[in-house]
């Protein structure tokens, strides 16, 4: 269960996150809708632990624990894992080599048995040929001249093989082909169980009818100003964030 | 040092991320008094019961060394070195062969244990009677070691093996003794007696080092590797390298070394030499992890090192590739003369600084042959309050017809009180040549470093990928149980230089 209570964010003196109110319990996939420069993206790096923001006042426990006590590092360790909005590019860094090494380091700094590359390569073309993905992704650099929909699917990627119990993806439906957002979806789908929950960021309804979240909320000037049902959505692509807010 | 997954796994075993060469040998010495003088110089050569004429050689090199200032161009500083101060000579203290790994002094056997070198390789360096002459018992691809403790070459492996194709890999003091006429011809003739200061200094003084020669056609059956070790206090090591490949051979040579953690500096000032003839083909590995000094800045190594090729036939090669993660104070230009029409000069270099360390290394590419070509690879990353500079020279002479090179320096800054610096010098003399310079400066992004720790890596391992993804386009021409190690080395230099 992940809980979010007032939780106030500031970067370089501007404040972003005005007090969120959020609880996600284990097992639920919930939504978060709302304009460009909302803090969706703000809201999802301060939960996995970027620096640069003053957290200002509020807390988040997740499993009972202080997520913002903990190193990012921790808390990819710990099962949570934030699918980027931007995936960055590390030139020179083989793709296989850099999922390998941090799915070790979370394995180790869990006390769990490393794998080795056979293994790991035999678990890549896995998930690989479940995401309907070449092999050809794993030889290439880390996001290094990778399409816009390339780099999400790489997310997806990640994402399947380290098995978090904790998603947020942030907008990774942006810049998917229509078939690619099936593929992404059954990916997120297939992660879905009593220990799984995620946060969905998005800004189209139409992501909501392949991951049917069990919540969908709309953040609008640093705060949740409106939670829902599934349908919460349909109405927003209807008629905007201007009636939401309102209503 | 030979680079196998022991190795590695000492490597890996630093836990408090200090230097973790930086031990300390207690093994009989044997010194020559303190301080530099013409008796010194007669005194090592006597000592190595060396022939008139190389006698001749060294006191014409110390008369001109005298006449010569120390250099102060380079972009680095250090406090005026007291040249009476140290030992020009200082040698483990030898004893009649160990029939077994028993009667070795264990000092220096955990010495190499320490080093990770393989128990059967400790066994032929110690020159234990009969170990191991048979590379066919070890699983791997055999590496023949020379290994040179402070001033002195103190065994070499896999002799026999090698004598079976007519190559010669031992030290040069024994060279000197058994092919004379090979030294005679070959030494000085690619850096002569007087052609800089540290240089010329080595000539006076040098001690010993690995000598190389790959007959015609030969290629070489495994790699070839000399292990500098400096132990003894206050001693300089000057250790001279020689390798001539003969017309169509092929040899790859791997260049490590360590130095136990000291207060005070200690001087190293090498020179090799290579000579590659027509068709053949030389590379030159160097994983260079001399001791840096601490964290505040005290000891460490002064590396001032002359190393320069000569392609001397058509299309002969030579290529430098190097890792230098340690010393105090690198001083060192590894050099191509590209003579031979067709011939081919690389270098491939990644320096990395960190806290006080301070390098200024580049390459000299000289085409004087028509078509020759030259490339020029070199990575540089700075972090903590370290300098590092990049100081390359392409000279093309008239001569050098359709003459080529490119040349890329890139440097990667972690923090923001570390300084790179780029000095590309360009001589074009001939219209046909084509000369082509890229250069960048970059940091590791915030978003990189998060990006990797959202994913689990925690703050040094992220750098350490990402320093390696910087540096791939060199670290991929090492020998590959070379590059396993310099990716380990890498990290750990960088160890503590972000958080
Ligand atoms: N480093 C920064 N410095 C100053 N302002 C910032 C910084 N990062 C984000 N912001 C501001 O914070 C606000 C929220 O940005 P955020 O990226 O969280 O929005 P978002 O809801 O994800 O928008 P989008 O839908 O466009 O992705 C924006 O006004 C943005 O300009
Ligand atoms: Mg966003």
């Amino acid at each position: 269960m992940l809980r979010i209570e007032g939780l106030t964010a500031e970067i370089e003196g501007k404040q972003i996150l005005k007090g969120i109110d959020l609880e996600v319990p284990k097992g639920e996939i919930h939504a978060i809708m709302g304009p460009n420069g909302s803090g969706k993206s703000t809201l999802s790096y301060v939960l996995s632990g970027r620096e640069g923001y003053d957290i200002t006042g509020g807390s988040v426990t997740w499993n009972g624990q202080d997520l913002l006590a903990m190193e990012p590092e921790e808390r990819a360790a710990a099962g949570l894992f934030l699918a980027f909005q931007y995936p960055v590019e590390l030139p020179g860094v083989g793709n296989a080599n850099f999922l390998r090494t941090a799915l070790n380091a979370q394995r180790r700094a869990r006390g769990e048995k490393e794998v080795d590359a056979m293994a790991f390569l035999k678990l890549a073309r896995e998930k690989l040929k479940q995401l309907q993905m070449s092999d050809e992704m794993l030889k290439r650099n880390v996001n290094v001249g990778f399409s816009g929909g390339e780099k999400k699917r790489n997310e997806v990627l990640q994402m399947a093989l380290m098995n978090p119990s904790m998603a947020i993806l942030d907008e990774t439906d942006s810049g998917l082909d229509i078939d690619a957002l099936r593929i992404v979806s059954e990916g997120v789908n297939a992660l879905r169980g009593p220990d799984f929950s995620a946060l969905v960021i998005t800004h189209y309804q139409r992501l909501l009818n392949y991951i049917v979240p069990d919540r969908v909320h709309v953040l609008m000037g640093g705060r949740i100003v409106r939670s829902g049902g599934k349908e919460l959505a349909e109405e927003l692509e209807a008629q905007g964030y201007g009636q939401a807010s309102a209503a | 040092m030979p680079a196998v997954a022991e190795t590695i796994e000492t490597v890996q075993s630093v836990q408090e991320g200090g230097y973790k060469w930086g031990f300390e040998t207690e093994i009989e010495m044997e010194f020559a008094p303190k301080g530099l003088n013409e008796d010194i110089v007669r005194f090592i050569s006597k000592k190595k019961n060396e022939p008139q004429w190389l006698l001749d050689w060294r006191l014409k090199a110390f008369a001109l060394w005298q006449k010569m200032e120390e250099p102060d161009w380079a972009g680095v500083s250090y406090p005026k070195i007291d040249y009476q101060d140290a030992y020009y000579y200082a040698a483990p203290v030898k004893k009649a062969g160990p029939k077994s790994l028993d009667e070795v002094d264990p000092e220096l056997l955990k010495t190499y244990a320490k080093l990770g070198i393989p128990l059967k390789e400790q066994a032929i360096l110690a020159g234990v009677e009969g170990a191991g002459e048979s590379p066919a018992d070890s699983g791997r691809m055999p590496v023949a070691v020379d290994a040179v403790f402070d001033s002195v070459s103190v065994a070499t492996t896999f002799r026999g093996e090698l004598a079976k194709h007519g190559i010669i890999f031992c030290s040069i003091s024994e060279a000197v003794q058994e092919h004379p006429e090979l030294v005679r011809e070959y030494l000085g003739s690619v850096v002569p007696q007087g052609d800089n200061y540290f240089a010329c200094l080595n000539s006076a003084v040098f001690t010993d080092g690995s000598f190389v020669y790959i007959p015609k056609g030969v290629r070489c059956p495994m790699e070839l590797s000399t292990y500098f070790r400096i132990n003894a206090k206050s001693t300089g090591q000057f250790e001279r390298t020689l390798i001539i490949a003969d017309a169509g051979s092929h040899v790859s040579y791997l260049e490590g070394c360590t130095a136990p953690q000291r207060d005070e500096n200690q001087l190293h000032a090498a020179v090799v030499e290579l000579v590659a003839m027509d068709d053949a083909t030389i590379k030159y590995s160097t994983v260079q992890n001399w001791y840096p000094g601490d964290a505040e800045g005290k000891g460490g190594i002064y590396n001032f090192v002359t190393k320069r090729g000569a392609c001397r036939g058509a299309r002969s090669k030579i290529s430098w590739t190097q890792v230098e993660t340690g010393s105090a104070v690198t001083w060192k230009y590894p050099s191509c003369i590209l003579l031979g029409d067709d011939s081919v000069g690389e270098f491939y270099s990644v320096a990395v600084t960190n806290n006080f360390q301070q390098a200024d290394t580049g390459t000299k590419m000289f085409h004087i042959g028509r078509n020759t070509k030259s490339t020029i690879v070199s990575k540089g990353i700075s972090a903590g309050r370290s300098q590092n500079t990049y100081r390359g020279l392409v000279k093309i002479s008239p001569k050098a017809q359709g003459a080529r090179n490119f040349t890329q320096c890139d440097s990667l800054l972690i923090g923001d009180q570390c300084g790179a610096h780029t000095v590309p010098y360009i001589e074009n003399r001939c219209v046909t040549a084509k000369v082509e310079h890229e250069a960048t400066t970059s940091r590791i992004a915030e978003d990189q470093l998060f990006y990797c720790r959202a994913r689990g890596l925690n703050e040094e391992e992220a750098v350490g990928l990402i320093v390696n993804g910087f540096c791939r386009e060199v670290l991929k021409e090492l020998p590959m149980e070379f590059a396993v190690e310099a990716q380990k080395l890498l990290a750990i230099s960088l160890e503590g230089s972000v958080g």
